[in-house]
């Protein structure tokens, strides 16, 4: 009558061993995965930690670097300032840029034109962000020189298509029974997206958006056609070249000098706790505005 | 249809000749009924014939899908409701709705029941509405002390009648419950239904529900639909509810409520 019954006590025990086997088998090779991930992250951050950890230090946050590659000391001051005004110019424009295509794309996206938006986007993800610094170098240094702003509008392209689509996603997500229930108190659409959908989404959106700024602080190819970069002194204004953390650990890691080296490594290490701090400062303030979850 | 021993109330809602198409598809045809105010009306009949696809059109939520075409009219206080021209916005203020799966806002429970009204821009005094409205969801004595705590953090019954009370907020005149008890244990079911007899003396309530007990215990008329062959659904038999439930006068409706398919 029953499944079980047609089995011998044999057939079942043998049976529950191969799948206990097999449960365990799959259970290790899923930890061994999850080990080596976690390993190879703690690897880099433990590294770029050891070699950072010599140099850093008041010195290195608030000097420049010395004239002479091959001294030491000196620090990325003009590289941090840098990195927060280009990398900051560029979210400033992209991420409500990126977040208004998301939620037409989401909330209004029916239609041929959103597809073909979709479709761009896509694109613009797959375009090498060196092409991008090309592109910006095309239609902009080649007629008003190198600069900051020159350096936010190429980040500026390389981060807009990552906001638009991870908000998207998560706009996704979004419960439709929400759309519905404050349709059917009598809210406008309008209404709907600004009080129920966003403040639901956002903090998948801030997730996101930290992503993709995390993104622009590392990239140095575009800004090598566009922001240049400037290790003397500390430039501020953004229609000048301008150094960026990036720039800086790129110059310093290819001199050679062992000097020169280990401010690039206090350079990294800077820049994973610039975005470190970015992105747990954003979760903060994301989980406090948030009405509940 | 045997309903002489009750005087003709007054008719909310006038069904008349309502088709429903979804592209192509259609969904309901022929739809004719008269919705009496102050009452409780229940849709039943099998899944996919239609009774959520009725109750949207009664406040226009089937604008949200794409390619949704109505044909016939429905009459609200004399109004065509699916005149496109008419503002659907203040239909739906008109109209409220509870939902199948209770979707209270991700936010406290203060500021779901006061959605409504902030939106609407309403004038008087938002706490004593609160209070107000909690109080005839039957909530208030259970959440007083917890305003400001996340809606989500309430039970499943707690949460549809917070629902409920976030409906009454924004003064509707008919409320459409969809399966409102569906995800609900049995003691929080009959606190939705007992609800809804105390709200019926204020609110004309359209309650769709698979549930014949629940039918037949709640409704003062009650609508049974049913798939045609051709998968459009169709109206087979409306009346108050004892006339339906004891002496149906179709085949189909008599084999419905006995439980013979369904």
């Amino acid at each position: 009558m029953s499944a079980v019954a047609r089995f011998s006590d044999n057939d079942f025990a043998s049976g529950l061993r191969r799948r206990r086997i097999k449960d365990k088998a799959v259970t290790g090779i899923l930890s061994l995965a999850m080990a080596a991930t976690l390993g190879i992250l703690l690897w880099v951050l433990v590294y770029v930690a050891i070699q950072g950890l010599q140099l850093i230090g008041p010195e290195f946050l608030l000097s420049t670097p010395p004239g002479n590659p091959g001294t030491a000391g000196g620090g990325f001051l003009n590289g941090i300032l840098g990195s927060l005004i280009v990398v900051g110019t560029a979210a400033l424009v992209s991420v409500p840029l990126g977040v208004a295509a998301a939620i037409f794309l989401s909330e209004f996206g029916g239609n041929w034109f959103a597809d073909a938006v979709r479709f761009l986007t896509d694109v613009l993800i797959g375009v090498p962000t060196i092409v991008t610094g090309a592109f910006v170098y095309a239609i902009w240094v080649t007629r008003f020189g190198f600069s900051g702003i020159a350096g936010a509008i190429a980040l500026g392209i390389v981060i807009l298509p990552l906001v638009i689509r991870t908000s998207e996603e998560i706009l996704h997500l979004v419960p439709a029974q929400l759309r519905e229930g404050s349709l059917g108190l009598g809210a406008s659409k309008s209404q709907t997206i600004m009080r129920i959908v966003l403040p639901t989404a956002m903090p998948g959106i801030i997730t996101g958006t930290m992503l993709a700024i995390a993104r622009a602080m590392g990239e140095t190819a575009p800004l090598l056609l566009t922001a240049l970069g400037n290790d003397l002194f500390v430039e501020l204004n953004p229609t000048k070249r301008m150094s960026t953390l990036s720039l800086q650990i790129f110059g310093n890691a290819v001199t050679g000098f062992q000097a020169a080296q280990a401010r690039a490594w206090a350079g990294a290490l800077t820049l994973i706790a610039m975005v470190l701090i970015f992105t747990a400062l954003a979760r903060f303030f994301s989980r406090r505005s948030q009405v509940s979850r | 249809m045997a309903s002489l021993e009750v005087v003709p109330p007054e008719t909310k809602l006038e069904v008349k000749d309502l088709s429903f198409f979804y592209g192509d598809f259609q969904a309901l045809k022929g739809i004719s009924l008269d919705v009496p105010s102050n009452s409780i009306t229940a849709i039943i009949g099998p899944s996919g014939c239609g009774k959520s696809t009725l109750i949207r059109v009664f406040n226009r939520l089937y604008d949200l899908v794409p390619k949704a075409r109505v044909e016939g009219s429905v009459l609200l206080d004399g109004q065509n409701i699916v005149d496109p021209q008419i503002d659907v916005v203040r239909l739906r203020r008109r109209v409220g709705m509870v939902f199948q799966k209770p979707n209270p806002f991700p936010m406290s429970i203060y500021d779901n029941v006061a959605f409504g009204p902030r939106i609407l821009k309403r004038k008087g005094n938002l706490d004593d509405l609160v209070e107000h409205c909690l109080r005839r969801a039957a909530l208030w004595d259970e959440v007083k002390d917890r305003l400001q705590r996340p809606a989500l953090a309430l039970s499943g019954g707690q949460q549809q009648r917070l629902v409920i009370a976030r409906t009454l907020a924004v003064e509707p005149e008919v409320i459409l419950m969809d399966e409102p008890a569906s995800a609900l244990d049995p003691i929080a079911t009959l606190k939705i239904e007992e609800l809804a007899q105390e709200l019926k003396k204020d609110y004309t309530i359209i309650l769709v529900t698979h549930n014949m007990q629940q039918a037949a215990r709640a409704s003062d008329y009650t609508a049974f639909l049913m798939m045609n062959p051709e998968r459009y659904g169709e109206l087979i038999e409306y009346g108050p509810t004892p006339a339906i439930f004891n002496r149906p006068q179709n085949k189909l409706t008599e084999d419905y409520i006995s439980g013979r398919f369904g």
